[in-house]
């Protein structure tokens, strides 16, 4: 039986994971993601279902738990908000690099620094070119909606474990703090239905020892090892995932995801009722980008605003998606301040109409 | 039908629950809702307010810069939304503290002595009920039955016993809600 709440996307992610099956959470307290360490201790999942929910003493603990759990073949995951994931950045990098498969959750603030607990998208970088060091990706999934929030806990983890790789769900303030209706599955078990030949669950006579490691000291093997990584990033790309808004007869097109895309809905249907043939893109995944579908879309259409609450980051992969064929404008809010429909109106009239 | 809000006041005048309490109401009778309160500093003793939509539609954007209806509790609030109501909107107002009313002509305007009218009810907590019930009385979006079916939703088990008493309130609300001259 699913059952429909009307929750924060916090909550959701917390209440997703539960009923995910998933083996172990382990955190650090920070503004605005709180909630989910929050409502997962509340909850008490080690009796509905067995679960682990453990604050470490700080965020580096918590993702080094995270690496250690991995390693045993565990569905495990945790979450944070952008200072907190930079110092995290260490750990996922050897999850990374060890092909570990788990989930981190970014409820990005505004930055640089400690900057505000207000929402803002300026992790997409972070988020997409690696962040940590090394040449790694993580698959990359931008909620827009509290049922995203929830499903994408169950998909961030059948992604993490199909390529073995860290998935982050990439939110901010406003998905996370914001209430809507969200409707859930039934409790799944917490199962072992995938594939644990390789983690550290004790050796058995049959077979050679696993070893996880980041740790390659012959240059030609780690030569070996990021061609064989270089390869998975690319096979992602047949679980890319976007939709689109009223794209068929579109003569402009916006580009946004997460909370700016939502914002941007809201600007198309103003758009559409004055006559203005608008239509929206909106990656679900960022890491693979959906660059496919706009290269294509940019044949049809006659400019191109990717709309961001950041300085200007996502552009840069919608510029290499549409390789110079029409003009690609940016609007965007830094620094944990939000637009507002009529603002991204105002910057389609400007920028994406003024030269037409 | 497409009804946006903004309710704002001071923290702790349970404008954060009034918000949460008209969602789940119109999630009670199957309609697409959103919840964005302000969150930050802000809500520690200073202002807070909440945009809630309620609408026959999916919602697009949870953030809005203009309003179909402003509920005001506080003198900054209304210094800082009352030119964001849409001509033809609605904006409703607890006098309680207000120095400078409002003063645009192209909006319907309403107050409701929710603030008096819970001391003398001596039951200061349902003060937000009050005024939900004023504007229920203005704009019926969602049905009685629903808001009540909110509460309970909304409140912890323990705290049940006081669903009658903010019933009360919001029929109190519906009662002395007038329109300001």
């Amino acid at each position: 039986m699913s059952e429909i709440r009307l929750m924060k996307g916090n909550e959701a992610i917390a209440e997703a994971a539960i009923r995910a099956g998933v083996d172990g959470y382990f955190g650090y307290p920070i503004t605005p993601q709180s909630e989910i360490l929050e409502y997962l201790m509340m909850e008490r999942p080690e009796e509905r279902t067995g679960m682990v929910v453990l604050q470490a003493e700080s965020e580096i603990a918590a993702i080094n738990m995270v690496y250690g759990a991995a390693g045993t073949g565990k569905k495990v995951m945790t979450s944070s908000s952008s200072p907190g994931i930079s110092l995290k950045l260490e750990g996922i990098s050897y999850i990374a690099g060890a092909e570990l498969p788990c989930l981190i959750v970014n409820v990005v603030r505004g930055g640089p620094g400690l900057g505000t607990i207000q929402p803002s998208q300026a992790d997409y970088f972070q988020a997409t070119k690696g962040g940590g060091h090394g040449d790694y990706n993580l698959i990359v999934l931008a909620p827009a909606s509290v049922q995203e929030m929830a499903d994408f806990v169950e998909l961030g983890f059948e992604l993490a474990f199909k390529y073995r790789n860290p998935c982050m769900i990439l939110s901010d303030g406003l998905i996370g703090q914001m209430m809507e209706k969200v409707e859930f599955h039934e409790q799944k078990e917490r199962t072992k239905d995938f594939d644990q030949s390789w983690a550290t669950t004790g050796k058995t006579k049959d077979r050679e020892r696993n070893i996880i490691t980041s740790l390659n000291l012959d240059p030609e093997l780690q030569y070996e090892h990021n061609l064989k990584l270089q390869e998975k990033y690319k096979r992602m790309k047949e679980d890319v995932m976007f939709e689109t808004f009223n794209t068929e007869d579109a003569e402009f097109l916006l580009v946004a995801y997460g909370s700016s895309a939502r914002i941007c809905q809201k600007a198309v249907d103003v758009a559409r009722s004055r006559g203005q043939k608008l239509g929206l893109l909106r990656p679900q995944t960022l890491f693979p980008f959906p660059e496919e579908a706009i290269a294509k879309l940019s044949k049809r259409v006659k400019g191109i605003l990717a709309v961001e609450l950041s300085a200007g980051q996502m552009v840069d992969d919608v510029k290499l998606a549409v390789n110079g064929r029409i003009p690609v404008h940016h609007f965007g809010t830094p620094g944990g301040k939000i637009h507002s429909p009529d603002d991204v109106l105002k910057a389609i009239d400007e920028k994406l109409l003024g030269g037409f | 039908m497409t009804e946006e809000i903004i309710i704002a006041g001071f923290g702790g005048q349970g404008v954060l629950s009034m918000g949460k309490i008209l969602a789940y109401a119109g999630m009670m009778q199957e309609q697409e809702v959103s919840w964005m309160p302000s969150y930050g500093p802000e809500m520690r003793g200073g202002t807070a307010n909440v945009i809630v939509i309620v609408s026959d539609e999916r919602v697009s954007s949870p953030v809005l810069q203009s309003f179909d209806t402003a509920i005001i509790l506080n003198q900054q609030s209304l210094d800082k939304f009352e030119s964001t109501v849409k001509p033809g909107g609605l904006l409703l107002y607890d006098p309680n503290g207000i120095s400078r009313p409002p003063e645009r002509d192209d909006i319907r305007v309403f107050k409701v002595d929710a603030a008096a009218e819970a001391a003398r009810m001596s039951a200061n907590k349902t003060f937000n009920m009050i005024v939900l019930g004023a504007y229920l009385q203005l704009n019926p979006i969602v049905e009685l039955e629903n808001v009540i079916k909110g509460l309970k939703s909304s409140l912890p088990e323990r705290h049940h016993h006081l669903i009658p008493a903010n019933e009360k309130a919001i029929t109190r609300g519906m009662e002395i809600v007038t329109k300001a001259s």
